[in-house]
């Protein structure tokens, strides 16, 4: 059997059916699923025999939370699809849990796999007829350049120009540290010090945390959007999440553990997981703005990624319906006009005004009219008609947090090593991997980068 | 002209500069019956630029030389006229020694040694043509008919390929230092299908001791501790000559652009393409105009002579232009020119036409080595005359090649550099082109290399022996620092509260303990009772493995990758044209190349990650269709 190293990937497709299930393939696949997985009662993973499945729970090691509940069919090798050790780890939770699983994965330890992987390794060990061998080729091929295609375009924003800023500023960190290694002599090129090098480090660190906590679609991936529906009593604000809910099969997970009962409904609406949150004042916000006022209200909702601000098509705007449109000013929300299948009181030229640029949907949720333009309005306002949605989508996004974490790891290495008077080229090191990380997010690995700042920055030579 | 039959030898190597003495020394060494032809007997192993030799990056060079055997660092210890470590204040792993030689001196430190070396003979000569049958190499004739033949043939004729000297609007044909340039063997080498590229380098004026005024420089003293590169040496040369420093002027930037158009880079006289990390004094000005002022160091050129060599001030702007320049420059006012600068161009080969052994891809049996395959500087032309020689000795002796990883050594790395990823301007080894820089230090050379320089028959049983006692008593001693316990009584607070660190509050293991920034091996080792009297290089090793295990395991880890890729083998006779999906660019890059490994194939520009995943899915066909 060849040796690899140990890969992850979902491995349904995206958006059908409410199981998915995250698979790992390789040596260390038992031994991560170990990490993650608890059973309480049980013996640990890693000392179960091979081919039986496993009730239990997936923790985050870092902050010991529950994130998911599963089962995992632990199969060990050479029985097994790839002739490797393999664990699947079944989600109950669609979309939005399958990704927390499988970053989790990835950062216990598995790499991403490439498009094609699982069975080219299966190839690889002999598992596949040789026949099919070519085709896994083609496969390899289409599948790699497809995901390089979304990419790309994902990078072609304000991520990739974020990156390169930060790679740019390591980058003469870097430079300016290897002339004083290779020319001690020279006087006239500054002395990196242990500060300047923590400050450097503690600005990137800072620049990928808010990356990690703010980057819109990491966001979607970890916790899917959190959504909040708003509007006066009546307007039919149970009935599109009813509506929202049936189309899209959400599942309900009750997760344990925590101080209150929240009750958290996942939709996956073209792509883009929603949560929608049903605490005490946030779902039922009839009153909300009655009960708190418009500032403290604002505050509530400024939390929610997305509001849907329900409207009545047939009664007249309200002093109440004006005070949530102040209320969500310069927030993310679509304007929903329901009960078109009444007659017509509300006037659209006066809702057109109060909404400006932002979209606005009308529908009856009685006739089931109008849901597909509202779906793809969400769709849009989160992708803003750039990306198609589909798995690629996601297994890129994974990818890039997954990287962003590493990265945040590695900086932050240095940053603990920088206040511990470890000498400067030794800090470096970590720095210099940070670097190259994030240039593994924007595809930018060419390995004369460096040379070539060194010498267009520094004067140097005999 | 008539021929004649000039002897048979296992191993012949062409040219004796610093990569033609390592490859002789070390085919001899290991057994070979070995000739070295060259030029002229009083040139070997001369310094056509720097009296320097070390520094970042190349000092570690001359120490895995040694390490494995070689003899560049032998024969500085004993011809040096000044040693510095350099880096101090870093981390271990970028630490580097460098010397100034005494030029005269070190060349005939090196003839002698080659004269004593059982299985060598010197015989001077200039090798015009190739001896080739079938794609093998059989020998070579000499200008004055002479026939040698041998089984595999090393050459390192550094940059007298085709060289030409430029100065001003001046330029002839010649070799370094006005030697005879080598046309004829450039010659033969392009009919024999080699493809070259044109390169350019410079070196600067020298200048009498005497007419230079140190009292406007400052001076720069060598280390006042003992300092050697070669694990051998228990000899160390106490007295040291210092070099000086001075700076040039705003006058000297006014002459230069004044001048400029005298210049051959700027005329478009020289068109080779010169190293970027060595420009001339015109380019830094031009590049650089903001900087009021360059760093002129005076490096003497050894005991016996007067010649200064000023570096920093690198030129091939005509000879009245470069007086002018030296009298703007404080200390130099009265500067007596003895030789002024000058630019070389020279062909080099395109080093992807080699195997990493430095073996040539089209004709069997013919190894190059050494600034001809677009390198500069001299350890670097070292180094790989070591590893040509082993491998050309390997080869008639029937024994396996050598190939160092990019993890074992900065050879290793220089090497899988050029015939990987080929070079577009002179070479020079840089601390940043090297992944695994904290594995590869300067301390550890013998712990890396030694015990393969041994399986060579390059080390001594002796020294063998040493080496091997140096390892155990590391070994255990980190052993014991792990084991032993130190507790938190008045004798330990009051060490660490001298130290400038905060108090115990419970017992620590003593490997713990000196991990600490503030902790050093000896203020461990006065807190531990042990009875055995370690060396100082053993209580460096314990003391940077202890204190930087977390970063060398990571880089072990990353290694461990590395290596589990380099097994991956892709086979002698692959066709490139018979895997479908690989990318055009990829699949010519491949050809090129022709990588032995996975690895190295990830490390060829051009080549991406679906042709590596296609590549592996084609060779794992090949290997079942053959079970
Ligand atoms: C002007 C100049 C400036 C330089 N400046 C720098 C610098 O700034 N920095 C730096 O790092 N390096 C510099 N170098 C490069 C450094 O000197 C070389 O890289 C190093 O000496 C190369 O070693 P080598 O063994 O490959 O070749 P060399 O040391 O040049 O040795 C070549 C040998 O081959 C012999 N030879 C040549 N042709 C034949 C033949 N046909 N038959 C027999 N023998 C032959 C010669 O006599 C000589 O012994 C400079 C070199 C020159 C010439
Ligand atoms: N005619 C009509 N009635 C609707 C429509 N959507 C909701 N309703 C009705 O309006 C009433 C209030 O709906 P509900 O969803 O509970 O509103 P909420 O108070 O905003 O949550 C219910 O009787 C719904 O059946 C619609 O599109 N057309
Ligand atoms: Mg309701």
């Amino acid at each position: 059997m060849m040796e690899f190293d140990t890969i992850a990937a979902i491995s349904t497709p995206s958006g059908e059916g409410a199981i998915a299930i995250v698979r790992l393939s390789g040596p260390e696949a038992v031994a991560i699923a170990n990490r993650l997985f608890r059973a309480p009662g049980s013996k640990a993973l890693a000392d179960q025999a091979s081919h039986t499945i496993h009730y239990g729970h997936i923790e985050d090691p870092a902050t010991k939370e529950i994130a998911e509940e599963v089962m995992v069919a632990l199969m060990r090798a050479p029985k097994t699809f790839t002739r490797e050790d393999v664990v699947e780890i079944n989600c109950h939770g669609g979309i939005v849990s399958v990704n927390r699983v499988l970053s989790l994965a990835l950062r216990a330890g598995a790499r991403l796999a490439e498009p094609g992987e699982f069975t080219k390794r299966a190839f690889l060990n002999g598992r596949i007829d040789l026949s099919q061998a070519e085709a896994v080729m083609d496969l390899i091929r289409a599948k790699t350049d497809r995901a390089m295609d979304v990419a790309l375009t994902q990078m072609e924003g304000r991520l990739s120009r974020l990156i390169s800023s930060l790679r740019q500023a390591l980058l003469e960190s870097i430079a300016q540290m290897e002339v004083n290694i290779d020319y001690p002599e020279y006087d006239d090129v500054e002395e990196m010090t242990r500060p300047m090098m923590l400050e450097k480090a503690q600005w990137v660190q800072s620049e990928i945390a808010k990356l990690l906590q703010t980057s819109q679609q990491g966001k979607i991936l970890r916790e899917g959007l959190s959504t909040v529906i708003i509007g006066r009593p009546n307007v039919g604000k149970s009935s599109l999440l009813n509506s929202l809910v049936q189309e899209n099969k959400a599942i309900v997970t009750e997760i344990a553990g925590t101080t209150r009962d929240i009750i958290e409904e996942y939709v996956n609406v073209r792509g883009v997981p929603l949560r929608l949150v049903d605490t005490a004042g946030i779902r039922e916000t009839e009153d909300i703005v009655e009960r708190i006022g418009v500032e403290r209200s604002r505050k509530v909702l400024k939390e929610a990624d997305l509001i849907l601000y329900v409207l009545n098509y047939a009664e007249k705007l309200t002093e109440e319906d004006l005070l949530l449109f102040e209320a969500v000013r310069d927030m993310n929300y679509i304007v929903v006009i329901n009960k078109t299948d009444l007659p017509q009181q509300i006037d659209l030229d006066q809702v057109k005004e109060l909404t400006s640029d932002t979209r606005l949907v009308t529908t009856s949720l009685i006739e089931e009219e109008g849901i597909d333009q509202l779906e793809e309005a969400i769709a849009e306002l989160f992708f803003e008609g750039e990306i198609e949605a589909g798995d690629m989508t996601y297994v890129s996004n994974v990818r890039h947090i997954s990287l962003l974490h590493q990265a945040h790891q590695t900086i932050s290495d240095a940053i603990s090593a920088a206040e511990m008077d470890v000498p400067v080229d030794m800090i470096q090191i970590d720095v210099t991997r940070t670097w190259e990380i994030l240039g593994e997010i924007i595809g930018d690995t060419a390995d004369d980068g460096l040379l070539n700042q060194l010498f267009s920055q520094f004067c140097l030579g005999k | 002209m008539p021929q004649y039959e000039a002897g048979t030898f296992d191993v012949i190597v062409v040219g004796a500069g610093h990569a033609g003495a390592e490859a002789a020394l070390a085919s001899a060494r290991m057994g070979a019956k070995t000739l070295v032809l060259t030029m002229n007997l009083d040139m070997i192993a001369f310094m056509p630029c720097n009296p320097s030799i070390g520094g970042p990056a190349k000092g570690i060079v001359v120490r895995e030389i040694d390490a494995m055997g070689g003899a560049m660092g032998r024969v500085i210890d004993k011809t040096h006229i000044q040693m510095r470590m350099l880096n101090t204040a870093k981390g271990p792993a970028v630490r580097a020694l460098r010397a100034q030689a005494d030029k005269v001196l070190y060349q005939q430190e090196m003839k002698r040694l080659m004269e004593e070396q059982e299985n060598l003979s010197l015989h001077q000569g200039i090798a015009e043509e190739l001896i080739v049958e079938d794609g093998e190499v059989k020998g070579l004739i000499t200008q004055v008919g002479g026939i040698y033949r041998a089984e595999t043939v090393v050459i390192t004729t550094g940059t007298f390929l085709r060289g030409e000297i430029i100065i001003g609007d001046l330029r002839y044909s010649s070799g370094p230092n006005h030697q005879q340039p080598s046309i004829k063997l450039a010659e033969n080498l392009e009919q024999l299908g080699f493809e070259t590229v044109r390169f350019k380098t410079g070196t600067p004026p020298r200048i009498n001791s005497n007419s230079i005024d140190y009292s406007k420089t400052e001076i720069q003293p060598g280390d006042d501790v003992p300092r050697a590169f070669s694990f051998e040496t228990t000899e160390f040369i106490m007295d040291q000559m210092p070099c000086w420093l001075t700076y040039t002027t705003s006058e000297t930037h006014q002459i230069i652009d004044e001048n400029l158009h005298l210049s051959p880079m700027y005329s478009g006289m020289a068109k080779g393409t010169g190293p970027r990390y060595c420009p001339s004094i015109e380019d830094k000005i031009v590049r650089f105009s903001d900087k009021p002022r360059h760093q002129i160091f005076l490096e003497p050129e050894g005991r016996s002579t007067r010649e200064v060599y000023v570096q920093g001030l690198s030129t091939s702007l005509p000879e009245h232009v470069q007086r002018k320049l030296l009298e703007s420059i404080p200390g130099l006012e009265k500067a007596d020119m003895m030789r002024s600068g000058y630019a070389i161009e020279y062909d080099a080969i395109v080093p992807t036409q080699l195997w990493p052994t430095l073996e040539s891809k089209q004709l069997t049996n013919l190894y190059t080595a050494g600034q001809i395959n677009g390198t500069s500087g001299y350890e670097e032309a070292a180094g790989q005359g070591l590893m040509a020689g082993i491998n050309a000795a390997a080869k008639v002796l029937g024994k396996e090649e050598v190939i160092l990883s990019r993890s074992d050594a900065y050879i290793g790395v220089l090497i899988d550099d050029l015939v990987t990823k080929g070079t577009s301007e002179p070479y020079r080894l840089l601390t940043s082109r090297a992944e695994y820089r904290l594995l590869l230090r300067h301390d550890n050379a013998d712990l890396r290399l030694t015990e393969l320089g041994y399986q060579l028959g390059m080390i001594t049983e002796e020294r063998y022996a040493r080496f091997l006692e140096k390892k155990d008593h590391i070994e255990d001693e980190i052993k014991r620092l792990r084991g032993i316990i130190i507790k938190p009584n008045e004798q330990t607070q009051e060490a660490i509260r001298n130290a400038g660190g905060s108090e115990l509050k419970d017992g620590i293991r003593a490997a713990d303990l000196l991990k600490r920034p503030e902790m050093n091996y000896d203020m461990i080792a006065s807190l531990t009772e042990s009875d055995i009297a370690l060396s100082d290089e053993v209580k460096e090793q314990v003391e940077i493995h202890v204190k930087y295990e977390g970063y060398i395991e990571k880089s072990l880890q990353q290694v461990d990758k590395l290596k589990k890729m380099e097994n991956k083998k892709i086979p002698e006779n692959i066709d490139y044209d018979a895997i479908s999906g690989l990318a055009t660019e990829a699949r010519g890059k491949l050809k090129e190349v022709q990588p032995l490994s996975i690895a190295q194939a990830t490390r060829i520009s051009g080549v991406n990650p679906a042709d590596i995943s296609i590549l592996l899915v084609y060779i794992e066909q090949g290997r079942i269709a053959k079970v």
